[in-house]
C-alpha cells in the first residue's frame, strides 16, 4: 500500500511520467494477445446479461464490483512494477493513472480533460478502448415482430449498458486502496453512438490512514 | 434491376434478408421484381442450395456465379468456410465480378458482426446498423 511508499517528489512533468510508463510497457509487463484479451472480456460481458436476461443496470453493478475487485488487488502490482512515489495532488494523480496506469495495463494513454475548479473532478478520454475492439450493442429492431412477446428481449443496450463499467470499478479500487476515495462513472462511450468515451472520476475524500485495532 | 439477398445460416435457417436497387446503369435504386418473381423469390433462393450441396465438396471455390437459373433471374452464391451461404438473386447480367466483390465485402461484414459478443452464430441479424453497411456496399458495386 502507498504506507510502505517512501513520499518523495515525483520530478519533472508529463513527460517523465511517459518516459516511465514507456519504459514499463516494453519491458516489464507480461502481454498477451489482444484479441484473446478482448474477445475474452466480451464473452464475460454477453454470459452475465444472458444469466441477468438483459437487465443492464444490474449488469453495470456487476461488472463495476468485478473491477472493484480487480482494482483491490492490482494496486499492489502497479505500486511494486512502477515504483511510484506518493502523489502530491489530484492532478498528479490523474497523470499517474493516465500515462503510467493505463499504459501499463492496457497501452493506452487516455485523455485527462475538464477539470473542475475546484479540481476534484477530472475527465478521462479514451481514443480507442481495447476492451471493445470488435462489440457492437444489439440495436435490434422488430418491425413485423411487434407482437411477438419474445422480440426485443435484449432490450435498450444502447441506453442502459455501459460495456466497458468494468475499467470504472478498476479505478475506484485502485484509488481506494491508495486512500483516495472516489466516484467513478461513465458519461459517454462510443458504442452507444456518442463521439468518445469518457470516464469521469471525482474525489470524495482523502481517506486518513487507520491503525488497525490494538496496533498503538 | 434489383437483387434480393439472403444469408442462410449453416443449419439452413434464413438469418438475414434484403432487397437490393441498383444505382448502376441509370437505375434509380429501388427494388423492383415483377410480383410472381417477388413472391417466390425466397423459393427460389433456397432451391440453389440444392445444386449447392452436391458440388460444394467437390469445389475449392467460395464463390459459385450463375448457380441456378429460373426464367432469366439467377443465382449467385458465397460459401464461407463455417458453411454459411449469402446468395444473391437478379435479374441483371454480366455483373459476375462486381458481385463477387460485393460478397468479400459482405463476407468482412458479416464476420465482424460475428465477433460482437452479442450475436449468436446462425441467430437472424435484426440490426439497422448492418443493414446500413449493406446498403453501402451494395451501393458501390450493385
Amino acid at each position: 500500500m502507498s504506507k510502505s511508499v517512501k513520499s518523495t517528489k515525483v520530478k519533472g512533468g508529463d513527460k517523465r511520467l511517459e518516459q516511465i510508463g514507456d519504459d514499463i510497457w516494453k519491458n516489464r509487463t507480461t502481454k498477451i494477445n489482444n484479441e484473446l484479451f478482448t474477445m475474452t472480456y466480451g464473452s464475460i460481458v454477453g454470459q452475465i446479461c444472458r444469466e441477468e436476461n438483459y437487465n443492464y443496470n444490474k449488469v453495470n453493478e456487476i461488472l463495476f464490483n468485478m473491477g472493484y475487485n480487480i482494482g483491490n488487488r492490482l494496486i499492489e502490482e502497479f505500486l511494486s512494477i512502477s515504483l511510484i512515489e506518493r502523489c502530491n495532488n489530484f492532478k498528479e494523480t490523474a497523470e499517474v493513472i493516465s500515462k503510467i496506469g493505463f499504459r501499463m495495463f492496457l497501452n493506452i494513454s487516455p485523455i485527462i480533460s475538464n477539470w473542475s475548479i475546484d479540481e476534484q473532478t477530472f475527465q478521462l478520454t479514451f481514443e480507442e478502448n481495447p476492451l471493445a475492439e470488435f462489440v457492437e450493442l444489439p440495436d435490434e429492431y422488430d418491425e413485423e415482430e411487434e407482437n411477438n412477446s419474445s422480440s426485443n428481449i435484449k432490450g435498450n443496450a444502447r441506453g442502459e449498458l455501459w460495456y466497458s463499467n468494468i475499467l470504472c470499478g478498476v479505478l475506484k479500487g485502485c484509488l481506494e486502496m491508495v486512500q483516495l476515495e472516489c466516484e467513478v462513472w461513465f458519461v459517454s462511450d462510443v458504442l452507444r453512438g456518442d463521439d468518445n468515451t469518457s470516464i469521469k472520476v471525482k474525489l470524495i475524500s482523502i481517506l486518513r490512514d487507520e491503525i488497525p485495532v490494538g496496533d498503538d | 434491376m434489383s437483387y434480393y439477398l439472403t444469408i442462410i445460416g449453416s443449419n439452413n435457417a434464413p438469418v438475414y434478408e434484403l432487397d437490393i436497387g441498383s444505382y448502376k446503369q441509370n437505375s434509380n435504386g429501388i427494388f423492383k421484381f415483377p410480383d410472381n418473381i417477388n413472391n417466390l423469390k425466397q423459393f427460389i433462393a433456397n432451391s440453389s442450395l440444392d445444386i449447392l450441396e452436391n458440388i460444394q465438396f467437390n469445389s475449392q471455390q467460395h464463390y459459385f456465379n450463375n448457380i441456378d437459373s429460373f426464367y432469366g433471374y439467377s443465382t449467385f452464391i458465397f460459401l464461407t468456410q463455417s458453411n454459411i451461404k449469402y446468395i444473391i438473386l437478379t435479374n441483371s447480367k454480366n455483373l459476375d465480378e462486381s458481385i463477387r466483390q460485393f460478397f468479400i465485402e459482405l463476407n468482412e461484414l458479416y464476420l465482424k458482426k460475428l465477433l460482437s459478443p452479442f450475436y449468436d452464430y446462425n441467430s437472424p441479424i435484426n440490426s439497422k446498423f448492418f443493414t446500413t453497411r449493406v446498403k453501402n456496399i451494395a451501393k458501390k458495386y450493385l
